[in-house]
């Protein structure tokens, strides 16, 4: 089993992301993260798939997904040659016997600090999904109150674009 | 000019080349019912008894014809007794635009009258489906829909349209039918990877299934089976593709297959698949099947490329286009050890064939094929006769069995024959069982008013027999809920629908029933008993092997 990252570029039309999951579901494709986003073209919307399996299955998934009139262009993204990003949001309890670790903790990894109370802490953290997964394995040693990430968004390095293939 | 959007809707149908359409009225489809009325001159439209019905009969004019079978249905019910009918559509991968009605776009979400998600539920059995919330996209939709169907593997595609789009009217410019997707064939390095492999065969096999007939490509299939001295095969969808009568032709692979085809493929070292999906039905246990082949799949699908089973070579193309471009790459191959193996395989077969006296499955299907032309198409339904009807009916050309492959609907029947009667012109035949007829044969109904000449033969064993044989089998003859036994005169029936009827009671007597079938011109129903514990042989138990494989009951 392994973690691929597949960019989707899709019309941007109503019900879109309802026939990308709904074949997803019927197919029993794993997805661990899934992320829809506006797009430079108001034409296009991009939907970035995370998903565990075998090879053989995630080239089945951008078969199955090739079927969907409305998908335009895929695009499998290994992580060397591309870049993923994912947004963190995490509430803390807020103690003094625990503030300064997890403060130490955030400053380690360039976290921020977004809200402060008395009784909580909200923290940023950006990365890619490793550095995310480390620093909530991190906090699990304090008390987390509420966990929120965004799943991956995923760009390629260099100029190639999804829509370039499409001569668009 | 200016018309309005039901208007557009029949207009579009019309410029589409679409000569009839099959449905049922209602509420939220009052606009396009009242253009059909306007436009009967130039399109025809069968009323059915029910909207599944008249889905299975849009089923049946595609499958017969190859052309886009289409069916209108209100919204709420009637669209969802239309599921059934896409979904076997869908399953055997059937051309088939469905149009339905539904509430104002101001009452949509807010659970009306007759309101219902049918975007949403057809979701997962079409190609794709539309939801019309402007009357100006409406005639671009529809032809968008036809290309779709038709295009690439063919499928249904389905057309919401609430009522105040099918008044709204706009500008409406004729355009001309639209054209499927031009067909491309497989990359190049594939084919010439795929012509080595099978170059090298020694003990070639070519299966193929609906994907062949739906790329029209028996020519070039025959041509490489000549070329390389290799036997042929089938999936149930793809008979009557050849001629059943074929040198070549070992028959239907799989579970209810030939002994010979299914033997044949499992021996073999090459398995050349043309349109096809390695159906469980087909390959039995995967881990099992063909371990000893290397197998070659073309199809226009490129998902079912080592989608059910790991293929050595996977073309994805157009499998017409991608033939003419193999074949040349195909030496001429000589396998008389291989065809003198067939050959023991093939006598094995006729040393099973059921030489009883009287009416048996066998013999009812052998007279009824007395009776068939070579333009007659003959849809069943789904169950014991359907099998018996595939391992046994003669066909001559292509098209002419309409039956439900992949879903396996039980009442399809029906249906698709009024389709492909209506589609062909041609008197047909519907091969039933008494458990499937009872499920849609109000459509009876429909082929009385049309006078669809059309001869059923019920095959009554007053069971559900095909899973009487699996409880024999499988279930210790528990026969549970399985023993029909219903008091229904089907004669008696079939007059009061104001059809003709006629009950048998052997041999001779069903061949000269089958005789005054043909002769009348309307639905004609021929009742034939069949024993409640005939079998379906040989059969592939479930799960299991060729090692597995069942030829005789014991008692």
């Amino acid at each position: 089993m392994q973690r691929y990252t597949v960019a989707v570029l899709v019309k941007n039309q109503f019900g879109v992301l309802n026939r990308v999951t709904s074949m997803f579901r019927r197919r029993q494709f794993n997805i661990s993260a899934l992320t829809v986003s506006e797009t430079e073209s108001p034409d296009f919307s991009r939907i970035t798939v995370l998903f565990d399996g075998e090879h053989s299955n995630k080239e089945q998934l951008i078969d199955q997904l090739y079927k969907l009139p409305d998908v335009c262009s895929i695009k499998e993204l290994n992580s060397d040659e591309s870049i993923n990003r994912e947004l963190l949001l995490i509430k803390m309890q807020n103690s003094p016997e625990t503030r300064s670790e997890i403060r130490d903790a955030a400053d380690a990894f360039d976290a921020k600090t977004v809200d402060y109370n008395r009784d909580a802490i909200v923290i940023q953290l950006t990365g890619d999904s490793r550095r995310i997964d480390d620093f909530i394995n991190l906090m699990r040693d304090y008390t987390i109150l509420e966990i929120c990430r965004t799943g991956i968004v995923s760009l390629e390095r260099g100029e190639t674009t999804l829509r370039s293939e499409l001569n668009i | 000019m200016i018309l309005s959007g039901a208007d557009i809707i029949i207009r579009t149908l019309i410029e589409q080349n679409c000569e009839v359409v099959f449905g049922y009225p209602g509420g939220q489809i009052l606009n396009v019912y009242d253009s059909l009325y306007k436009y009967e001159s130039e399109i025809r439209h069968i009323l059915a008894a029910h909207e599944q019905g008249a889905a299975h009969a849009a089923d049946g004019y595609a499958r017969s014809t190859g052309k886009v079978g289409v069916v209108i249905a209100t919204s709420g019910p009637g669209a969802t007794n239309l599921v059934t009918g896409i979904a076997t559509a869908f399953l055997d991968s059937i051309p088939m635009v469905a149009i339905t009605g539904n509430v104002p776009s101001s009452h949509i979400g807010s659970d009306s009258f007759q309101e219902i998600d049918i975007t949403g539920i057809t979701l997962p059995i079409t190609k794709h489906n539309y939801f019309v919330g402007k009357v100006e996209d409406l005639a671009d939709t529809i032809r968008e829909a036809f290309r779709l169907a038709s295009s690439g593997r063919p499928g249904p595609v389905l057309i919401d349209v609430p009522k105040d789009i099918q008044i709204a009217k706009c500008e409406y410019t004729p355009a001309s039918p639209i054209e499927s997707d031009k067909p491309e064939p497989a990359k190049e390095i594939r084919i010439k990877e795929a012509a080595e492999c099978i170059n090298a065969a020694k003990r070639p096999f070519i299966y193929f299934g609906g994907g062949l007939i739906n790329a029209g490509a028996q020519e070039e299939m025959l041509e490489l089976a000549e070329l390389i001295d290799a036997p042929i095969g089938c999936s149930l969808m793809g008979l009557s593709g050849i001629p059943t009568d074929h040198p070549r032709f070992l028959g239907m692979q799989g579970m209810h297959g030939h002994f010979a085809s299914s033997m044949g493929m499992s021996h073999a070292d090459c398995i050349i698949s043309l349109g096809v999906r390695f159906n469980d039905r087909v390959t039995g246990n995967r881990e099992k099947f063909a371990r000893g082949a290397k197998v070659v799949h073309i199809d226009v699908d490129g998902a079912e490329l080592s989608k059910n089973f790991p293929v050595a070579h996977g073309l994805r193309g157009d499998v017409k286009l991608t033939m003419k471009a193999l074949l040349p790459l195909i030496n001429k191959g000589d396998h008389s050890e291989w065809q003198a193996q067939i050959d023991k395989f093939r006598e094995e077969e006729n040393s099973n064939i059921d030489r009883r006296d009287g009416i048996t499955p066998y013999s009812a299907i052998m007279t009824l094929n007395a009776h068939l032309k070579e333009n007659t198409p003959v849809a069943t339904d789904v169950g014991q006769h359907q099998m018996w009807a595939a391992q046994h009916l003669r066909f001559r050309k292509s098209r002419k069995f309409i039956s439900s492959g992949g879903l396996g609907t039980m009442g399809f029947g029906m249906g698709a024959a009024i389709g492909a009667q209506t589609g062909t012109g041609e008197h047909s035949v519907l091969v039933t069982g008494d458990g499937s007829f009872g499920m849609c044969l109000n459509e009876l109904a429909t082929a009385v008013t049309y006078k669809i000449p059309l001869v059923i033969l019920i095959m009554n064993n007053g069971v559900l027999g095909m899973v009487r044989q699996w409880q024999t089998l499988f279930f210790d003859k528990h026969y549970s809920n399985t023993v029909l036994n219903r008091k229904t005169d089907f004669v008696k029936l079939a007059e009061a629908f104001g059809a003709k009827g006629e009950a048998v009671n052997n041999l001779e007597d069903l061949d000269r029933a089958l005789e005054r079938a043909f002769a009348y011109d309307g639905p004609y129903i021929v009742e034939c008993p069949i024993e409640k514990d005939e079998f379906v042989l040989p059969m592939l138990p479930p799960g299991g092997s060729m090692e597995d494989i069942i030829v005789k009951i014991k008692d």
